[in-house]
């Protein structure tokens, strides 16, 4: 506490000081601080800086003392300095660009997390200049092994197009790219990325359609909801409207097709209509989108549930749109904001489907206690909702809420009673009855808001209540709202053939008090004076000459003007026109009843859960949501047919590894989502492909034939997406190779094999992942499998894989354990020991395991060849085995020696491949060149010498056998 | 997406200010500051305001105003639901979410808010993963970083945000090994004058308060799953496996968190555990009004109901009030009219009432409105829904936890209209 209290007595005291000799020398005390080379000091005027930023005071001039700290070492000044950074770069253009080469640094460091941090720092500077630079790291950054970077270089997508529209055309190639991304992690950045920088680019979510509805249950929460909402307009564009058939014949039904049957009915009748006409079949991808969608309504977040509703909403065949409505009545439980907007959802929602939400009318039920806005809006469903079954309990509950001390509310639920009155005719007496009641309220706004609803009611039925409207002639007495009193007088003068005595007596009235009347009354008074003048000339006759000339007079010049046109048009002289003749025709002409409806009739052709749906006006942004199209475009587009094998296999793989990442932890539930979505991907696949004709079996055929070809193609592909073992994602390679740790006969029962899983191994990027199989041969359980004592080479270094603490007999348990071997073949030793024994073990690494694969062009690949010439670079020939012919057994055989990536190449002689080691990352390239008669040159060019023998050994071994 | 935000008091004055694009004028605001005046209560400042360049969305909480800046189409429940996460973060950080707590705090605020969004989209908004980036403020950490010269900020970077189990940090250790799950209902109810139920729902949630060392794997069953018509769960909750077998099975998030949250709708019979007698009168003519009030348990399977607490809006007519309460206090507001009365536990021998006469203004006619009575309880050791929690089991770690459940009932919105 005293602590606490102290800082704020200094904090203070600094503020003032700040203020005092802010004139003369600002923050001069701040610069020495910064300058310092205490990194407590730095903090604290770091610490002072950002204060001053959020409270929105100038900081710029600070700059260039800040920006030298860019490279401090302290996290946390660093951090500051780049929320510094971000905020006044833009007014600080040239000293900003001192602190890029810090970022472009960090763009290249080993840990994912640092790089990540570079590239979003350096995107977030807004200074044209970097653009390039921006470009190049987005684009490095995009096919970088970690997820996480991936993710980065997504968000920076829409900074970069921000800052330079003219990146589009490159921007989308990133985002074409990232969207074919397979990891969770990626896939809502980049569909934002996709939405704000090229959202008329349907055709790019084709090939990942499917896999973005399997994906999206383990996506992030803000990812979903973006997700979501660019797959209802996708859907829109490529699916048939799922109601179409019953909408032809909708027409008739909805008269009495509102109660909750309306469900069954339509079934039954789309049952019929099925028969009748060519049956409507779903798309089998507009059914997974429903299908994967419809979980996430469980959600805690309410913005993804509104997003899975309106997508049922504007989607989903009519039956089943129902299951919706639960879960938005679960969300007007939470704050008040949210059902705010629920509630203007619902609303609309309840116009088109009525039924949907009867069954929880209840819960639309007002309370004291809920702001204003939120009864308005409770009111409007609640009104919707009305029918003739329900009507009764609404009306009652109407009335409590009349009584409410809140006027506004009060006037809202007058309204309301006014739409039920008119929308069911059963009501309409009581409802006119009780308002006239209302009549006699103490309220004035209460009786204002009432003369104006029975103004609307009477003009549906004027004969048979002419007993109202004398009674709301008396009201003028008393009444002093403008709006009532000008309602009033419009209805005496309309109605005025029915109560021929009183309205020339009110006219009378209004005469007299006319020069204090509102503008709005003085109208009302002319036109109810020109419409007596026409019926009733005989006695009011002269009150109307009078108030035209009062009105002739009117410092208003819209009554000046009125008054001048009504004289004209009625009182008959010689020089008036025609006109005159048709003056009864013109003031006493049938006027048709007012409908009133809802403000949220017609909100629905804006996407509902959209700002422009709350705003009722287009926002900027916004993305009209597509009508369905007349025929259905082609589904196959969405065929993802020479993907199709690499998507099986690493679905596969990527449930190995995380069961060997985390064995214990989180296994179960992994592997149960995965097998979820691979049997759901392959249903989907099977599905269509029982269901696409017989054009794209063929078409699968043929990719088989190209399958070998493509293998090398997928690898590389898959490396760059850090998906791991070339050899696992590509089943012509052949299983991983396992060595032998532990014999079962030396190991007692307990049997070890490893191998190298060629994965990153998290973590440490330095390791290389040894992937551990225990299997117990023996009759009881092996307990606290352990690794115990490494002996390792000066700078060896091993990550233990976590403890296991029981594996029962006949079972296998595998774990990860990462080792770097600092770039040397030499064998990492330690023990292994389970609760009674201990076993002495080396792992040795083959050459081939030391490197990891990195993606290049050819281009990069001939120049970092030309700076690796001389000792660097080891040639031998050899002739190639007997079996082994063609590109792709090459390929293959290179590859599974050593953990290198294809390089594409222009020739067809010549395969390049390219890695570096991982604890050194220095480049290893490899390039093999066949010639005549099964001759051919293997060259290394590495800097590490030893290692560039070793590996061309390894390579002329495997490729001469 | 979202540009800025601003923080405005319940004075008007904006105290803070974070912009994560380019910078947006504080005078935006300015049409805020009209809507504000045009609503006549602070709850009724619309949540969304258009004004000419950008569109204003702000959610009100304790009494701050969080107005977030957008510039295009963007969902709005996507915003509001974002800043609530804001708000719950600071108070998970500062215990409170006062105007107070985040100005002393305020570097932390500005760390937070930098990690919590990256370009206006959602970044980190996990609790797990912000306290490993940025640690929670303690008076122990800000008297040893006074001394040492340390930081708030974590020295290593987080792993959270790589691994399949973002919410969960990676290393947990603990002495004493312990998971407590709160089930806690609320009712929602309104009653009418003559006392029968117009409506009534229970909301219930189950948070929990997990402190486990390692990667546990918790299953927790119910007695009764099938009164679970509606739920929503924290994103470890396995869901195929609720689906499948009705069990909650998941990953615990470390230290507090809300596993499931749960609705028993009005179509289900709900039971009222307390009823309120009441005759409030307002005679023409005369300035003097009737006031009395009995409360008396019903339906609560013999467990007591405490921490009563009635209030009421009095019309404004009410000049004054002159009550005797059988127990517990009750206070008069004269501005607001707000009457409130802490009876604390009902004693069902003795039922506790408030009677006596309320003084209107001299002439004014009768108030034609009458009052509804809000009112709060608790219930401990029942679900009123009869929610019962089966078994606890823990998988993936060896020790043995120590469990324990709780059971509570609370009123939520609870009215009596008279």
């Amino acid at each position: 506490m005293v602590t606490l209290l102290l800082q704020k007595v200094k904090y203070t005291a600094s503020k003032n000081i700040c203020v005092k000799i802010s004139l003369s020398c600002r923050h001069d005390d701040l610069k020495e601080m910064l300058d310092s080379n205490k990194d407590s000091l730095k903090l604290e005027a770091m610490k002072r800086i950002v204060a001053m930023i959020a409270r929105g005071k100038n900081a710029s001039d600070l700059f260039p003392a800040v920006v030298k700290n860019v490279a401090c070492k302290n996290i946390e000044v660093k951090k500051l300095v780049y929320v510094y950074l971000v905020r006044y770069a833009e007014e600080q253009q040239d000293l900003a660009l001192l602190s890029i080469s810090t970022f472009q640094r960090g763009l290249k460091d080993p840990n994912q997390l640092i790089r990540a941090s570079a590239l979003r720092v350096l995107s977030s500077i807004r200074v044209t200049i970097i653009v390039p630079i921006m470009m190049l790291a987005i684009k490095e950054a995009a096919s970088d092994m970690s997820p996480y970077v991936r993710k980065t270089a997504a968000h920076a997508i829409p900074k970069l197009y921000s800052l330079d529209p003219d990146q589009k055309d490159q921007l989308i190639e990133v985002i074409e790219k990232l969207l074919a991304d397979k990891t969770t992690l990626v896939a809502g950045s980049v569909v934002m990325a996709f939405e704000e920088v090229c959202p008329e680019r349907i055709d790019l979510i084709h090939k990942n359609y499917r896999k973005l509805c399997n994906l999206l249950i383990d996506v992030e929460e803000w990812g979903q909801v973006v997700i979501i909402n660019m797959l209802t307009r996708y859907a829109r564009t490529q699916f048939l409207n799922p109601n179409e058939s019953l909408l032809e014949e909708g027409g008739e039904k909805t008269f009495y097709g509102s109660d909750e049957e309306e469900g069954k009915e339509d079934k039954v009748e789309a049952a019929a209509l099925v028969v009748k006409r060519k049956p409507y079949v779903m798309d089998p991808d507009h059914r997974l989108l429903l299908r994967n969608t419809k979980p996430l309504l469980q959600s805690r977040n309410a913005a993804v549930v509104m997003a899975v509703a309106q997508l049922y909403f504007h989607l989903a065949p009519k039956a089943e749109v129902g299951v919706i409505a639960k879960a938005l009545v679960r969300l007007m439980r939470s704050h008040s904001e949210v059902q705010y907007v629920v509630l203007q959802n619902v609303a609309t929602m309840t116009i088109k489907r009525r039924g949907m939400f009867e069954p929880y009318l209840k819960s639309f039920y007002i309370r004291s206690t809920d702001p204003t806005q939120i009864k308005v809006l409770k009111l409007e469903v609640l009104t919707n909702l009305a029918n003739e079954t329900n009507i009764s309990t609404i009306l009652r509950e109407f009335q409590t809420y009349i009584k409410s001390m809140d006027k506004d509310f009060v006037a809202a639920t007058i309204q309301a009673i006014g739409r039920c009155a008119t929308n069911i005719g059963e009501v309409r007496d009581t409802c006119l009855n009780g308002l006239v009641q209302l009549l006699s309220n103490r309220d004035e706004l209460v009786v204002a808001e009432s003369v104006v609803v029975i103004k609307k009611l009477l003009q549906m039925q004027p004969e048979k209540h002419s007993d109202i409207i004398k009674h709301m002639a008396k009201l003028t007495d008393n009444i002093q709202v403008p709006m009532a009193r000008a309602s009033i007088l419009w209805l005496i003068g309309e109605y005025c053939e029915h109560v021929p005595k009183i309205a020339p007596d009110v006219l009378r009235k209004m005469a007299k008090s006319f020069t204090n009347e509102e503008d709005i009354v003085k109208l009302q008074i002319l036109n109810l004076a020109a419409k007596l003048y026409l019926t009733n000339s005989k006695q009011t006759k002269l009150l109307t000459q009078y108030v035209l000339n009062l009105a002739k007079y009117d410092q208003n010049y819209d009554i000046r003007d009125r008054a001048r046109f009504i004289r004209q048009l009625i009182v008959p002289t010689d020089k008036s026109g025609a006109l005159s003749k048709y003056a009864k025709k013109l003031f006493l002409a049938l006027k048709p009843a007012p409908v009133l409806e809802s403000p949220f009739k017609d909100r629905d052709h804006f996407q509902l859960g959209s700002l422009s749906h709350l705003l009722n006006a287009k926002a900027g942004g916004y993305q009209e949501l597509p009508d369905w199209p007349e025929s259905a475009p082609d589904p196959s587009v969405r065929n993802v047919e020479v993907k199709y094998p690499t998507e099986q296999s690493s679905t596969e793989e990527q449930k190995k590894s995380t069961k060997s990442k985390e064995p214990k932890d989180r296994s179960d539930s992994e592997s149960e989502d995965e097998e979820e979505s691979s049997t759901e991907s392959s249903e989907s696949e099977s599905e269509e492909e029982s269901e696409s004709d017989t054009d794209a079996k063929k078409k699968k055929k043929k990719t088989v034939k190209k399958w070998r070809i493509y293998v090398s193609f997928c690898v590389a592909l898959l490396l760059k997406c850090s998906f791991p073992s070339p050899q696992a994602a590509s089943p012509t390679c052949g299983p991983l190779k396992t060595y032998e740790l532990l014999h079962r006969i030396t190991g007692e029962g307990l049997a070890v094999t490893y191998c190298f899983s060629r994965r990153p191994f998290t973590g440490d990027p330095h390791m290389v992942s040894v992937q551990i199989q225990f299997t117990n041969n023996t009759e009881v359980e092996a307990r606290s499998l352990r690794v115990l004592e490494p002996k390792l080479q000066s700078g060896m270094r091993i990550a233990e894989f976590p403890e296991i603490d029981v594996l029962p007999p006949g079972e296998i348990s595998t774990v990860v354990m990462g080792i770097d071997f600092c770039d040397s073949t030499q064998a990492a030793n330690f023990q292994l020991c389970t609760h009674t024994k201990k076993f002495f073990v080396t792992i040795q690494p083959p050459v081939g395991e030391l490197m990891m694969p990195i993606f290049m062009t050819e281009n990069e690949f001939k120049k970092e060849q030309g700076q690796l010439m001389g000792m660097n670079e080891i040639t031998e020939k050899l002739t190639l085995g007997e079996g082994c012919r063609g590109d792709h057994v090459i390929i293959q055989r290179v590859i599974s020696t050593a953990n290198l990536s294809r390089v594409p190449c222009g020739s067809a002689m010549e395969c390049r491949f390219a890695g570096k080691t991982v604890t050194s990352g220095s480049l290893v390239l490899v390039t093999v060149v066949t010639k005549e008669e099964r001759a051919a040159q293997v060259t290394v060019n590495c800097e590490k010498m030893l290692i560039g023998t070793m590996l061309v050994k390894d390579i002329l071994q495997a490729l001469s056998q | 997406m979202i540009h800025s935000l601003f923080l405005v008091n319940s004075s008007g004055d904006i105290f803070l200010e974070k912009h994560w694009k380019s910078v947006v004028s504080r005078s935006v605001c300015d049409y805020f500051f009209e809507a504000q005046e045009r609503a006549s209560e602070p709850e009724n400042v619309p949540p969304v305001i258009p004004t000419p360049h950008h569109y204003l969305i702000s959610v009100l909480r304790h009494r701050i105003y969080f107005v977030a800046v957008i510039q295009s189409e963007v969902p709005p429940l996507f915003v509001i639901e974002f800043l609530h996460r804001v708000v719950d973060t600071f108070q998970d950080y500062f215990g409170v979410c006062t105007e107070a707590a985040i100005k002393d705090n305020v570097v932390v605020v500005y760390e937070l808010l930098e990690e919590m969004l990256d370009n206006g989209f959602p970044l980190a908004t996990e609790s797990n993963i912000l306290k490993e980036l940025i640690k929670p403020p303690t008076i122990l950490r800000t008297v040893v970083n006074t001394i040492t010269g340390s930081t708030n900020v974590g020295e290593q970077l987080p792993t959270g945000q790589l691994s399949v189990v973002p919410w969960r940090r990676t290393g947990v250790k603990y002495t004493n090994n312990e998971a407590y799950f709160d089930v806690v209902e609320e009712i929602d109810a309104i009653i009418d004058k003559s006392g029968s139920t117009i409506t009534a729902e229970i909301q219930g949630v189950i948070d929990a308060c997990v402190k486990l060392s390692g990667m546990p794997d918790l299953t927790l069953s119910f007695m009764n799953p099938r009164l679970l018509d509606d739920v929503s769960f924290h994103p470890c909750v396995r869901f195929k496996r609720w689906e499948a077998e009705r069990i909650l099975s998941f990953i615990p998030p470390d230290g507090n968190f809300r596993l499931l949250s749960y609705h028993v709708s009005s179509q289900n019979l709900v039971a009222i555990p307390v009823y309120v007698k009441h005759n409030i009168t307002f005679r023409e003519g005369s300035s003097q009004g009737r006031f009395e009030l009995t409360l008396g348990p019903k339906q609560t399977m013999g467990k007591a109901v405490e921490s009563v607490l009635v209030s009421s809006q009095l019309p404004r007519g009410v000049l004054n009030v002159n009550l005797n309460p059988s127990q517990g206090t009750y206070t008069f507001d004269p501005v607001t009219k707000l009457l409130s009365w802490d009876v604390g536990k009902i004693n069902p021998q003795k039922l506790p009432s408030l009677k006596g006469s309320m003084s209107l203004q001299a002439g004014a006619s009768k108030p034609d409105e009458n009052p509804t009575i809000n009112i709060q309880f608790k219930i401990q050791q029942m679900a009123i829904s009869g929610l019962k929690v089966n078994r606890l089991d823990m998988y993936g770690e060896k020790y043995k936890p120590f469990k324990g459940i709780k059971y509570m009932t609370k009123a939520g919105k609870f009215q009596v209209r008279t």
